[in-house]
């Protein structure tokens, strides 16, 4: 008995020392915890870069989120919400600022750090990290999609992309002309809202008339004329099998898979598909005729006499309002952000840089021929509709608009505008 | 099982037996009890802790209109959130689906797994181990990591499937699983069977085990045949067993999330229950609507027990063997 006694004092001892050990290892710099959406080890180098540089003044260190945007979102606005402490910095995807800045989640930025962050930055970012008309995260980097195209196809259909900006029309006859598929993103998940914002404002319109009103105010800009453009080319694809089989659940990964395979001609896509493409000839999974096929433009047009909206994606560095350290913070995401890390991040992982100074880099160039057309493409770049109820016009878009090929110009703008409209107003199930 | 004793002489006499034997028994009885209690009280303790603190919790939410992100807007509105819900064609529509599921699953499940049961209560002695082991591979594998693994097996892009089977009417390489209704619900529903096909076979085996073998033995000798004895005896003496069996998996099956949500997340229309509530309140961040989600969805679980317990008289004692 006696000896059970005193192992159980051992591991009460043992259970009680081991925390404040842990606790004891704690002191020295404040450590800052930041959290980042998976990629292939960029943002870890970087944290790692700044908090060298730091001088002891913090450290940082990166805890990776969920892999897609919407469970990200969802676990930082739970915490958040609980009032996490622990939250110093965090990777965030532009249409989720808005929700999150909205209830006073995210550190103000202090107007000097605003004003150094914003120095050379492409204006497709800075409206991004904006909300109320106030920057309220750091642009870090910048995406985009740009028109991808199979230079063999396009030149057997009698088109050039390099030279003119090409229509939807033109890709979508020049591809079943050659009887190959578009790649393009289907699947009922976020990449559906991308192409429909993109569509919609290359139409010269807009998903949301009054993205800043609250919810039972907003009005839906999707009965229009640039809503039923956009209808018309989804459910065209769709009905017409110019995307193949695949389309209902095709997702960007699909799409490269599609367009790197024989029946490939265009796809509209995010430049990941590059280094993509090139690891996958280096691996020998791909023939480098593939790679030397593969040509690049700005997003297509849907009207011939107006510039596109290319996609905007990437990601923006915010502070948490509960941080212990937000001093530290704002010190530490100005330093990330610096050009150098950014055209580091883009080399070595693939995403473009938000900063324009970073594009000039020789070794840019050298990764990356199309970083012109990328940084030309992000200065034309529409955002998704910047609103606190994001995920409810875009949860409601992909119920409505998927599958594809049930989308049409008569029935589909009207018939999402009366859902979302309804589930806004808290009327209806989403 | 029932104790065979013999006939008494008397009324009178029977009587005072059984008196004697209630009181014998309920010495025991209430000493068993008090284990009972010791054994399973702490565990009843966490539970009351993790299941019943959340289900008061979520129908006091339910009642007000919350999202998460905008907690200045909290407002009280009573059970209008159940009214939004109920009238809702997306709430029936995915109670329609979650009842096909279970509906179509358990009764597969049941004739499958009494196969399975069956084979192993026969097998051989040097084969019963191998063959257990191998009929429980399934359950053993996680429910996200198999649906994964049906779903990449599907897949048009990545599946080998359609490469194999395009022998079989109606597939062909450009078949598309997930994207229409109905070979979308085939390939969860065939999941959810190949995973939790082994789970009642195991309960089944335990109920065969329980049907004395004297009984089938003395049928045989007077001239059954197999499927008169299956009817007659094996069936009428595991029904306790098979009643639980069934009542378990229905109450599993109408909770199914992980396979939905891996393979289509609600896409082509196979959203169930439990996928509506996540995505309302984990989702949407709508606390209160999410809730009464929540709530309802307890509720539609609650009458499966109550509706299995009463209408067909499910005694989950008589699975202990103690009727």
């Amino acid at each position: 008995m006696r000896r059970r006694t005193r192992a159980l004092v051992m591991v009460a001892a043992v259970g009680l020392l081991v925390p404040l050990a842990a606790c004891a290892a704690e002191s020295g710099p404040p450590l800052l915890t930041w959290y980042i959406n998976p990629d292939d080890g960029g943002q870890a180098e970087i944290a790692k870069r700044c908090t060298d540089d730091a001088g002891g003044e913090y450290r940082i260190e990166v805890s990776v989120l969920p892999r897609d945007a919407a469970s990200q979102r969802e676990q930082l606005a739970r915490r958040l919400a609980a009032k996490d402490s622990s939250i110093d910095l965090m990777s965030l995807d532009p249409p989720f600022i808005p929700e999150l800045a909205e209830p006073g989640f995210l550190a103000p930025i202090p107007d000097d750090v605003a004003e150094r962050v914003s120095q050379d930055v492409v204006q497709g970012a800075l409206d991004g990290a904006t909300w109320g008309d106030k920057l309220v995260t750091v642009p870090f980097w910048a995406n985009t999609q740009l028109l991808w195209y199979r230079k063999s196809v396009a030149q057997a259909a009698g088109l050039d992309p390099a030279t003119a900006p090409v229509t939807w029309q033109q890709i979508m006859e020049a591809s079943a002309s050659q009887d190959k598929y578009l790649s393009v993103q289907g699947t009922k998940a976020e990449s559906l809202t991308v192409w429909i914002n993109a569509l919609v404002e290359s139409a010269g319109g807009q998903i949301l008339e009054n993205p800043e009103a609250p919810a039972d105010e907003l009005q839906l800009g999707l009965d229009s004329d640039a809503g039923r453009a956009a209808a018309e080319i989804i459910g065209t694809i769709g009905r017409d099998n110019l995307a193949g089989p695949a389309l209902p659940t095709e997702d960007e990964n699909a799409s490269m898979t599609i367009f790197q395979g024989d029946r490939g001609s265009f796809m509209v896509n995010w430049p990941f598909v590059w280094p993509a493409t090139k690891a996958g000839v280096e691996d020998g999974a791909i023939e480098q005729s593939v790679l030397d096929d593969i040509g690049w433009a700005l997003y297509p047009q849907v009207d011939e006499a107006q510039e596109s909206r290319p996609p905007y994606g990437g990601i923006n560095l915010g502070v948490g309002a509960y941080s212990r350290y937000v001093d530290q913070a704002f010190a530490a995401a100005e330093c990330i952000v610096q050009p150098e890390n950014q055209t580091f991040y883009f080399v070595e992982n693939g995403n473009p840089p938000s900063n324009t100074t970073s594009y000039d880099a020789p070794e840019v160039l050298e990764a990356f021929p199309m970083a012109d057309v990328i940084r030309q493409s992000l200065e034309q770049a529409a955002p998704r509709p910047q609103t606190p109820y994001y995920n409810e016009v875009s949860s409601g878009l992909q119920e409505t608009w998927h599958p594809p090929s049930s989308v049409s110009p008569e029935v589909t703008p009207q018939e999402s505008t009366a859902f979302i409209t309804a589930v806004l107003h808290g009327d209806q199930l989403l | 099982m029932t104790t065979q004793a013999a006939p008494p002489a008397t009324p009178e006499a029977r009587d005072v037996k059984a008196r004697r034997i209630k009181a014998l028994q309920s010495d025991r009885a209430r000493a068993e009890n008090r284990l009972g209690w010791y054994l399973a009280g702490p565990a009843f303790v966490v539970m009351l802790a993790v299941t019943l603190y959340p289900i008061l919790q979520a129908t006091y939410d339910s009642l007000f209109r919350y999202r998460l992100t905008a907690p200045d807007d909290k407002a009280f509105i009573g059970l209008a959130n159940y009214g939004v819900v109920l009238t809702d064609a997306v709430w029936w529509q995915a109670f329609g689906v979650t009842v096909l599921i279970t509906v179509i699953t358990v009764a597969v499940e049941l004739v499958l797994g009494f196969a399975l049961a069956l084979v192993m209560h026969r097998a051989i002695k040097s084969l019963r181990g191998l063959l257990r082991t191998a009929i429980l591979v399934p359950y053993g594998i996680i429910t996200v990591v198999s649906a994964f693994a049906w779903f990449y097996a599907f897949d048009i892009n990545s599946g080998y499937v359609n490469t194999w089977f395009d022998w079989v009417p109606g597939i062909s390489e450009d078949l598309n699983w997930f994207a229409q209704f109905g070979t979308a619900i085939f390939v969860i529903i065939a999941s959810e069977i190949w995973k939790t096909t082994p789970f009642i076979s195991l309960l089944l085996l335990a109920g065969l085990a329980q049907v004395p073998s004297e009984l089938d033995e003395a049928a045989e000798v007077d001239g059954a045949t197999w499927a008169q004895r299956l009817k007659r005896v094996t069936l009428p003496n595991m029904k306790a067993a098979i009643m639980v069996a069934v009542l378990f998996r229905a109450l599993d099956a109408f909770r199914i999330f992980d396979n939905v949500f891996i393979m289509t997340n609600g896409s082509a229309g196979t959203t169930v229950l439990s996928l509506l509530a996540y995505r309302t309140s984990i989702g949407r961040l709508e606390i209160g609507l999410g809730s009464a989600i929540s709530v309802l969805l307890f509720l539609a679980v609650i009458g499966i027990c109550i509706g299995a317990i009463k209408l067909f008289k499910v005694d989950l004692a008589g699975a202990r063997g103690e009727s």
